[in-house]
């Protein structure tokens, strides 16, 4: 940013932009974090046929790219969708999705999953044998929320929203497509502009500089609240509670799960229905490109893992908050400008791509470690020191045996995640090898919609398979 | 670490494979937006057609043009950029990479007088409404037709799109003063404000919106490629705001030659003859009846608006403030 040149002032419309970018995001995050909660308490105490297919697809929008999920969502939920077709048969008026709750809507449509998996991690953290002892000392639900419960979504929610705050910030397509119009200019899309248009580099830094530190202030805040874990060390296996078997308890569990299920899966299944017939027609260099993506999707997963376990801890949290802050664009252009001088930016541009994404998905591995890291020192620090357990013999005999799950999904996210980003990519791009969701962008570009919906197909499916091979990795012993 | 060791060698493999090509026959290295270098765009023909006159080796280098070239300077390793618009020119002008095109401008056939020395058109279009006519009987023929219509309209973002900045300019010329007043008007019709074209036409091709901000010329491919008529563009009685594409020969380039004849070939009938069917748009040079059928078909706007980069600097900031007050409300 400093080779950029000096930063420049902030004018009226990059007020407006801030004020709408900050009040999308806290009403994004919070009705993603409020209905994720239902949802992971449902997944987390029942059991039932197709749970663990259900709980990876659930996170597929969370990784789609951007235009893909938006076109999905309003195939299912646009003027024209499945819904509104469905109510204009009935006689009412189609849905209005165009306006700030678009914008929220598919922001939790994008996000709910995210805070669904986190909680549901929190959920599955507290041992079973806690929820026996408390039905053995005769807890109803009420007593079990109190005791149990809340002080576990209190150490774990407060992340959820802060994670989920942040990546609204930065939201532009989305924002834009959905909004309806300029009144709905996210400060991303100033920076945009800075850079695209009016190639005013000080004002793009500015302002990534402002979207950065509201993530600072986002990350403090989580610091601030975040209370420490208080439960005390048990043996650390899911089984299935037996609490909550009431009728009503049931119906409730079923709802949350049908509610998300219905939201999530009806724009996939768009997707899908209207990728299969350009599955066929795809030509070999989107395969090939499907072939470049897996390969940076396994580098930056790998990276992603190596820097995270290191760093899960509180520090790593405000670390990781800025990472998701920062403008692709932002980022792209930096690295651009520190690589030149050495080497040829477009024979970097896999490598880098894997770099950026790992540095992307941190945020999202550090949420999904961070509480989990936590909470093993505070259980078995004692006992490791006097064992002499310290170093790396501490990572492979107690943390990571135990961090197994979250680093799963940890690794799936960051795969999953990179296999669909585009963000990097316009400044480094390939002329020989290019990622799946470039290609499919390049159909678009070139009016091959039916094609480029094949591509998307292809694209979700490999993610959503990078995604469920290392997060089944993670839970094999869970949920068996 | 295997993976990122794979990634390494991979890039190791072609810096070689790259220099020992160069040491043989000379490279004429060409910056293109993504949808011109792409193998569903004219970058392969270009290709085939330049490197059978040339004995040299074209390379394509995808990606934004201006950002990329003002990031670069002189160090670009650029020799001809090519897909470049007029939003951009004055900026590109000012930056002085650019060399002239020396090129013999009467060939030319536009709908306006072309006589930039710097940034030569290859092809050229209307900025139009395209609609659905399974859905829409009657089109609009005008912009007071478009704001009576009870049909939705998908427009794009003249801050991030090219077509959005153009329809702004549009409106700007036939409305004047009055342009805030007319976009307010319009707002009602408007569902939504895409990012950019891709995002807007898969909308409108997704059933989501019947008419779509787009260019004359898009029918040309749903009537081609899929046979499909039903896609048309409504032609307006206040005129059409025209859209050039163009290419430019870099100053600092080490090919000044092979680039010379790189800006020459673009005007010749290898080109020209290829481009409508590659690019979806109007060939620059040649006749209307040279067009291929397809495209002499197309109905035409009786009048071209446009708007030179010194008058369009001149309105840019005033319109596209107009606009975000107006669409804000």
């Amino acid at each position: 940013m400093v080779r950029a040149g000096g930063l420049s002032a902030l004018g009226p419309a990059d007020y407006a932009a801030l004020r709408f970018t900050v009040l999308q995001a806290l009403a994004s995050a919070a009705f993603s974090v409020l209905l994720a909660v239902p949802v992971a308490r449902a997944l987390a105490r029942r059991r039932f046929p197709g749970r663990g297919t259900l709980v990876t697809l659930l996170g597929a929008p969370f990784i789609l790219p951007v235009i893909v999920a938006v076109l999905g969502l309003l195939a299912a939920f646009g003027q024209n969708g499945l819904v509104s077709r469905g109510l204009m048969a009935v006689g009412l008026p189609p849905l209005d999705v165009y306006g700030m709750h678009g914008v929220v809507l598919a922001h939790v449509f994008f996000n709910l999953p995210l805070a669904t998996r986190l909680i549901l991690q929190g959920w599955l953290a507290i041992p079973a044998e806690r929820f026996r002892l408390a039905e053995s000392l005769g807890f109803g639900p009420m007593t079990m929320l109190r005791v149990l419960e809340a002080p576990m979504l209190a150490r774990v929610a407060p992340g959820a929203f802060a994670v989920i705050f942040v990546i609204c910030l930065s939201s532009f397509a989305v924002a834009l497509t959905l909004g309806g119009g300029p009144s709905a200019t996210t400060v991303e899309l100033a920076i945009y502009q800075a850079f695209r248009f009016d190639f005013d580099l000080g004002h793009a830094a500015m302002l990534g500089l402002v979207q950065l530190g509201l993530a600072g202030v986002a990350g403090l805040a989580i610091l601030a609240v975040r209370v420490p874990g208080v439960s005390g060390a048990g043996l650390d296996r899911a089984v299935s509670r037996q609490d909550a078997r009431g009728a009503v308890a049931r119906a409730v569990d079923a709802a949350a799960i049908g509610l998300a299920a219905a939201f999530l899966l009806l724009p996939l299944a768009m997707i899908l229905s209207r990728g299969a017939l350009g599955l066929a027609e795809l030509p070999a260099s989107v395969w090939q490109a499907a072939g470049h993506s897996i390969l940076v999707a396994l580098a930056s997963t790998l990276l992603c893992v190596a820097l995270a376990l290191p760093l899960a801890g509180r520090l790593g949290d405000v670390i990781g908050l800025a990472g998701i802050a920062v403008s692709p664009l932002v980022i792209g252009t930096g690295l651009f400008l520190l690589v030149r001088p050495y080497a040829n930016p477009f024979t970097l541009a896999l490598p880098v791509t894997a770099l950026v994404n790992a540095l992307m998905s941190l945020p999202f591995a550090l949420r999904a470690l961070g509480p989990e890291v936590a909470q093993i020192r505070a259980d078995y620090d004692r006992l490791a020191q006097s064992l002499g357990l310290t170093g790396w013999r501490w990572w492979a005999r107690v943390a990571l045996p135990r961090l197994r799950r979250p680093l799963g999904f940890a690794a799936g996210l960051a795969a999953a995640l990179s296999m669909g980003d585009l963000g990097v990519i316009a400044l480094f791009a390939d002329p020989d090898r290019a990622t799946l969701p470039l290609q499919m962008y390049r159909l678009m570009g070139a009016y091959r919609m039916e094609a480029a919906h094949g591509a998307a197909l292809l694209l979700l499916a490999l993610s959503l398979g990078l995604f469920w091979v290392f997060d089944r990795g993670g839970r094999v012993d869970a949920d068996a | 670490m295997k993976a990122l060791s794979f990634a390494a060698g991979l890039t190791l493999a072609t810096a070689i494979t790259a220099g020992a090509a160069s040491a043989q026959t000379p490279t004429l290295t060409v910056y293109a937006p993504d949808y011109f270098a792409s193998e569903w765009g004219p970058g392969p023909m270009v290709e085939q057609a330049f490197e059978e006159r040339c004995d040299c080796d074209l390379e394509f280098v995808p990606g934004d043009l201006m950002p990329r070239l003002m990031l670069e300077g002189d160090q670009t390793r650029a020799d001809v950029v090519i897909g470049l618009n007029t939003d951009v020119t004055q900026q590109a002008r000012e930056s002085g990479l650019f060399a002239p095109h020396g090129q013999d401008l009467s060939a030319l056939e536009l709908p306006i007088d072309w006589t930039d020395d710097t940034f030569l058109p290859f092809d050229w279009s209307y900025v139009s409404f395209v609609y659905d006519a399974t859905k829409i009987d009657t089109p609009p023929q005008s912009f007071e037709d478009l704001v009576e219509m009870d049909q939705k309209v998908v427009i794009q973002d003249p801050r991030s799109s090219a077509a959005g900045l153009a329809m702004l300019l549009w409106v700007k010329s036939v409305y004047g003063d009055e342009a805030e007043d007319y976009w307010q008007r319009l707002a009602p019709n408007i569902l939504t404000v895409a990012r950019g074209w891709s995002e807007a036409y898969g909308l409108f091709t997704d059933g989501e919106v019947p008419l779509v901000l787009s260019y004359t010329t898009s029918p040309a491919y749903h009537i081609e490629a899929e046979g499909d008529d039903t896609k048309k563009a409504a032609i307006f009685d206040e005129g059409h705001y025209a859209y050039f594409e163009l290419a430019a020969k870099v100053a600092s380039t080490d090919q000044p030659e092979l680039a010379d004849q790189f800006m020459a070939f673009i005007l010749s009938d290898a080109f020209q003859s290829q481009i409508a069917m590659t690019n979806w748009s109007f060939p620059s040079a040649l006749p209307r009846e040279d067009w291929p059928p397809v495209f002499r078909d197309l109905p035409m706007p009786e009048k071209a608006i446009f708007f030179d980069e010194d008058e369009a600097a001149a309105l840019r900031d005033e319109a596209l403030e107009e606009w975000r007050r107006a669409l804000s409300r």
